[in-house]
């Protein structure tokens, strides 16, 4: 094909204003579409699971019991590093569960006092917007924020974006963990391990939702205190966590930053 | 040939060093294909989720399917060809029947040199030995 120099520099002109003005190329063709991509869109349809945690029933005992058991059935290791510790849910003091309501004059009850945290689940997850790989994602069914451990790279961009630290790292392979802590891992035999170089978080026990059962953290806190967490669909107006939320005044994790959180706190 | 020796030792060092990936394998060519052992479990139960040839041939793309759709799109059953309903794991399904895995798993994919990276992380069921 033969082409002048005055063609070549027209198309070479009108193709750099193009890729300058990339955005505007974009709003003349399908407006608004951009915006709509950049801002959070809520993903859940149908089902959208939730959690109460009510500290007026809450105490150590129960928290350590959770956590037990879901470390229990997923296979997460103990390691000493605190830097380097696996959780999916742990606990966590009041100033830090709750930066910003901090101040210098605590009431009694919750000075020194734990609380039960777990990934929130958010509504607008941050974690799943910046994963390059899709490893982790909002599942449309129920919410759930899920994890793709084939996928998962170990870019760690999705514990960066976390503002609840829901997430860890395998920083070595949790098979060849410290025996003294774990006498007896891998502890479930029906569930994988993660290997070395994955970031692993709460799934909300989604392999158990999926054969109808509850979460276990869930299932263990009710056996020794009724009602010390909730699971429900936030969805089902009727449900028995809308019907907590209705009655009782609730807080969440950092709610200003616009992530939605849906593990909601009665205090 | 000017230094006509030197020529050839080059060239029987340059075709050593080309054959250098059959070098692990020399010697044994006529190595059989391992037939994947079954269980006693496995035995009784006469089939897989699947027919056996089918099984054979495509079962890395089912266990694919299986782990895209069970992970991702929240679907852990399977319905096999024969309408019998299956949960869909390797850790449970396939390993609670085939429960010999350096005997049904390994020693063909070594064969073949594959290096599938299922154990890294799902745990494989203690071997009798």
């Amino acid at each position: 094909m033969a082409m002048n120099r005055r063609e070549f520099l027209k198309i070479a002109g009108f193709s750099t204003l193009l890729g300058l003005g990339g955005k505007a190329a974009f709003e003349l063709l399908a407006p608004g579409e951009i915006e709509a991509a950049m801002e959070g869109i809520p993903l859940t349809a149908g089902k959208k699971w939730g959690m109460v945690v009510d500290m007026t029933k809450m105490d150590e005992r129960i928290m350590d019991e959770a956590i037990k058991v879901c470390h229990r059935i997923h296979n997460v290791p103990k390691v000493e590093n605190t830097k380097q510790e696996l959780k999916w849910i742990w606990k966590e003091t009041y100033e830090h569960t709750f930066p910003g309501q901090h101040h210098e004059y605590p009431a009694e009850a919750y000075h020194g006092r734990n609380f039960l945290l777990l990934c929130n689940h958010c509504t607008n997850p941050p974690c799943c917007r910046v994963c390059p790989t899709a490893a982790t994602w909002k599942r449309e069914q129920d919410g759930v924020v899920m994890m793709d451990q084939h996928r998962c790279i170990g870019c760690r961009f999705c514990m960066a974006a976390c503002p609840f630290g829901a997430r860890s790292f395998n920083y070595g392979d949790p098979r060849k963990a410290p025996e003294e802590l774990n006498p007896e891992f891998p502890t479930d035999m029906t569930y994988p391990t993660r290997s070395r170089g994955v970031v692993e978080k709460c799934n909300l026990c989604a392999e158990r939702l999926a054969k109808g059962q509850i979460p276990a953290c869930v299932e263990v806190a009710n056996k020794i205190k009724k009602g010390a967490l909730t699971f429900g669909d936030l969805a089902d107006k009727d449900s028995e966590i809308r019907e907590l939320l209705r009655e009782h005044y609730t807080i969440r994790r950092k709610p200003e930053l616009g992530t939605g959180p849906n593990v909601y706190y009665i205090i | 040939m000017y230094d006509g020796w030197k020529i050839i030792v080059g060239l029987v060092i340059g075709v050593c060093v080309l054959l250098y990936p059959f070098w692990p394998s020399a010697g044994k060519w006529d190595a059989k294909v391992p037939e994947p052992e079954l269980t006693a479990r496995a035995k009784e139960a006469k089939e897989c989720v699947e027919p056996k040839s089918y099984i054979r041939t495509e079962h890395m793309k089912l266990l694919d399917e299986w782990r895209q759709e069970a992970v991702r799109d929240a679907n852990r059953i399977y319905k096999s060809s024969t309408g019998k309903i299956y949960d869909k794991s390797l850790q449970n399904t396939c390993m609670e029947c085939h429960s010999n895995k350096s005997k049904f798993c390994d020693q063909c994919h070594n064969y073949t040199g594959i290096d599938p990276f299922c154990w890294d992380c799902h745990i494989e069921p203690k071997e009798k030995t």
